[in-house]
């Protein structure tokens, strides 16, 4: 049982029973932790065609068998559901210190089954876990509610919870912890809400245990090394967080701008960047638990209209209200970053859908009287309160609550929803780095730029650089990275290692807690293993097919490095099922299925 | 010359780090409720603090300890040998600092050891938060404000 503590907690919130059962140490084996075991639990257990928001969805909280480890940034945890949002497995990976606090009190996961009728919380202190009375906490913000709970429970209780949006179904709000993290993406917080359960409060004093105690100290030591060493991983990120991309972006002409519509080159853009934020109003950089990168923001807007603090933002989050959003000030970008985690709600759709909005306005298909004001790109005010309006789930709050695809559909244009899968594209144009044109394309959770990160490659040149604009060889890159990507998250470690650390690096750290011998190959292919998974859950959900809004494959590039450019997804889409050895309507074949031991 | 920690709570990023890598050298496990070494986060003022035994010069523990089961050794760490306590947590309550801890797991009193000479937090500490210097070194921060006087008041060409 080397890496994990054994048990997985199973609540069932109807007949408000908890029971302790043996982790599946099989499946863990399989499919790794988090991410990969999750979403095994999830697909044996749960109907595809379950509705997101019944009482038939289940949701999981999962760790990885290097969470609470010293590993490399070793404290993630994965919750998974079906998403309300895309219809898709949904699997959001969040830091903080909530993770290892699980761990500790002695539960690798937890199973929420079933609905409430009324509010509750489940408190775990050891081996002490109990549902109860969350009336109270019932429509209070994240913030609220965590220190409420911090107070009734004590002040060295983790907390994981949601906000107002969340209790009313909208469908991208997160599961936050420790106020400023999230598992963000996908609506995984509406499908909590519908739960009514509002929070879990973990306490644990118990130990991770490790296989091989002294060669994981040494490939942890040489991880760390390793990762210190690196320009990115090492000192860039610690420096000026993520929102040193917004430059480098920009220069590239893939920074999309006022909803995508205005090409990718956002003139204001360095106003907005890391650099900005540094000069202005970073007090101190953060780290999750055991982190060495530290990438986190601890911000303060220190006067002005938007006077504010908290942590962030992060780099696709300040594109979505910047750039996206054409909006070039810096404070009402952190005010209304800092605003969705008090609220609980995914910036990058929120963002985006304000942004889908002020173009759908502009064009007159929404009239002033259902928003209650002009809203038109570079508003600075308007983020702020539109953002308001969704955290408190009032007047067009309401409606932008569901995403920009419900949105732009309801006032008659579905192809002004720059989304995949009805999730929001973030901040990279596909136009301008092919490779994330596939990326969002193929994303088992709709778009989104942690499921196979190419930029890190076409743009950043790491681990080696590659032609942005060429499309040959991306469909290859991309299922590496998705593969790499499925493994980390399911590992328990934080997806940002790679800013410095390869599969070998990863793989010895993971090989001696569980103490296998397999080789880096074979882990790899664990993460393969998981992204098949999630993709045989999709066809069987009935998922709409791998494409993108019409705007990156019809309208050119109107200026920038990528001039006259459109996402040639197509040409890439055909190949990639190939590497994956798919069909060509993107199905495992059985072949495929028999290489990766997955019954389908 | 002893070595002593230096604390730097605006370099502390709460990683938390130190707290697995004190439990790791004395466990073998990672558990934080017995590490030596803890991280104090205080969110409003948007700054941590991570706090262990500095070992006192004149150590209330080791004067407290009715069986003499405290003493200095070599590097100047004030260590409680386990053989002789009796875990009458006597110490707990005298140490004026609160670094001294009693862990209803293992039913024993721990403390900081200075790892033999070694200190692991300090050596894994990512930010330079815990440090672990020659006492007789020029201290930086002392060095810090003499810069900044130069600065100031200097008459260096600059470039």
């Amino acid at each position: 049982m080397n890496a994990w503590v054994g048990t997985i907690l199973r609540v069932d919130l109807a007949a408000k029973t908890v029971v302790k059962e043996p982790l599946n140490i099989k499946d863990a084996h399989d499919y790794v932790g988090a991410r990969g075991l999750g979403t095994k639990y999830f697909c044996d257990e749960v109907d595809p065609k379950v509705e997101p928001l019944s009482a038939g969805n289940k949701l999981i909280y999962m760790t990885g068998p290097l969470t609470g480890t010293a590993a490399t940034s070793g404290g993630r945890f994965e919750v998974v559901a079906k998403s309300p949002l895309t219809g898709t497995i949904g699997a959001a990976n969040s830091g903080g210190y909530f993770g290892p606090e699980l761990k500790y009190a002695g539960y690798d996961g937890i199973i929420f089954e079933n609905a409430s009728e009324s509010p509750v919380y489940l408190y775990i202190k050891d081996d002490v876990v109990e549902l109860r009375d969350a009336s109270a906490l019932w429509g209070k913000s994240v913030f609220e509610t965590t220190d409420l709970l911090k107070e009734e429970c004590g002040s060295s209780f983790k907390i994981s919870c949601i906000g107002v949006p969340a209790e009313n179904g909208c469908l991208f709000s997160g599961v936050l912890n420790d106020k400023h993290r999230a598992a963000g993406r996908g609506g995984l917080g509406a499908v909590m809400g519908s739960k009514k359960l509002k929070a879990v409060a973990v306490r644990g004093t118990g130990a991770v245990t490790v296989a091989r105690p002294e060669k994981f100290l040494d490939a942890l030591t040489n991880a760390r090394k390793t990762l210190k060493a690196h320009p990115v991983g090492g000192s860039g990120l610690a420096a000026l967080g993520t929102q040193v991309l917004v430059n480098i972006i920009n220069e590239s002409g893939a920074l999309p701008t006022r909803n995508w519509r205005d090409g990718a080159y956002f003139p204001e853009a360095n106003e907005t960047g890391g650099e900005s934020l540094a000069e202005k109003y970073l007090v101190k950089n953060k780290g999750c638990f055991a982190c060495s990168i530290d990438c986190a923001r601890v911000t303060r807007v220190p006067d002005g209209p938007f006077k504010s603090s908290g942590e962030g933002p992060e780099y696709e989050a300040g594109w979505a209200y910047g750039a996206d959003c054409g909006v070039s000030d810096l404070a009402a970008i952190c005010k209304a970053n800092f605003l969705c985690n008090e609220h609980g709600i995914d910036p990058i759709t929120m963002g985006a859908t304000i942004a889908c909005a002020m173009e759908l306005y502009e064009m007159g298909a929404i009239p002033e009287s259902d928003i209650g004001f002009p809203l038109r790109f570079g508003d600075p005010h308007a983020i702020v309160k539109l953002t308001e309006a969704v955290g408190r789930f009032e007047g067009f709050g309401k409606i932008l609550a569901l995403g920009s695809y419900r949105l732009a559909e309801k006032y008659g244009h579905p192809e002004l929803s720059m989304s995949v899968k009805k999730q929001e594209m973030p901040a990279y144009d596909g136009r301008a780095i092919q490779g994330m044109a596939l990326e969002y394309a193929t994303s088992n959770r709709g778009a989104c730029h942690v499921r196979g990160y190419l930029t890190s490659p076409e743009i950043l040149g790491v681990p080696i650089k590659v032609d942005p604009f060429v499309t040959e060889g991306k469909a290859g890159l991309l299922k590496l990275f998705q593969d790499l990507t499925a493994l980390i998250d399911s590992t328990g470690i934080c997806l940002f290692t790679t800013f410095g650390l390869g599969l070998q690096e990863i793989a010895a750290q993971y090989r001696e807690a569980v103490g296998t011998d397999e080789t880096d190959d074979e882990i790899l292919l664990k993460g393969e293993r998981v992204w098949n998974l999630e993709k045989h859950f999709n066809i069987a959900a009935g998922v709409e097919k791998d494409t993108l809004p019409p705007r990156l494959l019809r309208e050119k590039l109107p200026g920038g490095p990528a001039a006259g450019k459109v996402a040639e997804l197509y040409v890439m889409l055909d190949e990639y099922y190939k590497v994956r050895g798919w069909d060509s309507d993107g199905v495992p074949t059985p072949e495929k299925n028999v290489e990766l031991g997955i019954d389908a | 010359m002893s070595k002593q920690f230096i604390i730097k709570p605006e370099k502390c990023v709460s990683c938390r780090t130190c707290e697995l890598m004190c439990s790791f050298e004395h466990t073998k496990k990672f558990i934080p409720s017995l590490s030596s070494v803890t991280v104090f986060d205080y969110e409003a003022a948007m700054t941590s603090a991570p706090i262990m035994c500095m070992q006192c010069e004149e150590a209330c523990c080791l004067k407290v300890c009715p069986v003499e089961a405290i003493s200095r050794d070599g590097q100047g760490a004030v260590v409680i040998n386990k053989d002789k306590c009796i875990v009458c947590k006597m110490c707990v309550s005298a140490c004026p600092l609160g670094n001294i801890s009693f862990s209803p797991a293992t039913k024993k009193v721990f403390k900081c050891d200075l790892c033999g000479g070694s200190p692991k937090c300090a050596e894994f500490c990512p930010s330079g938060a815990i440090q672990f210097v020659d006492p007789t070194e020029s201290p930086d921060r002392k060095k810090a404000v003499a810069e900044h006087f130069k600065d100031v008041f200097g008459q260096e060409e600059l470039s």
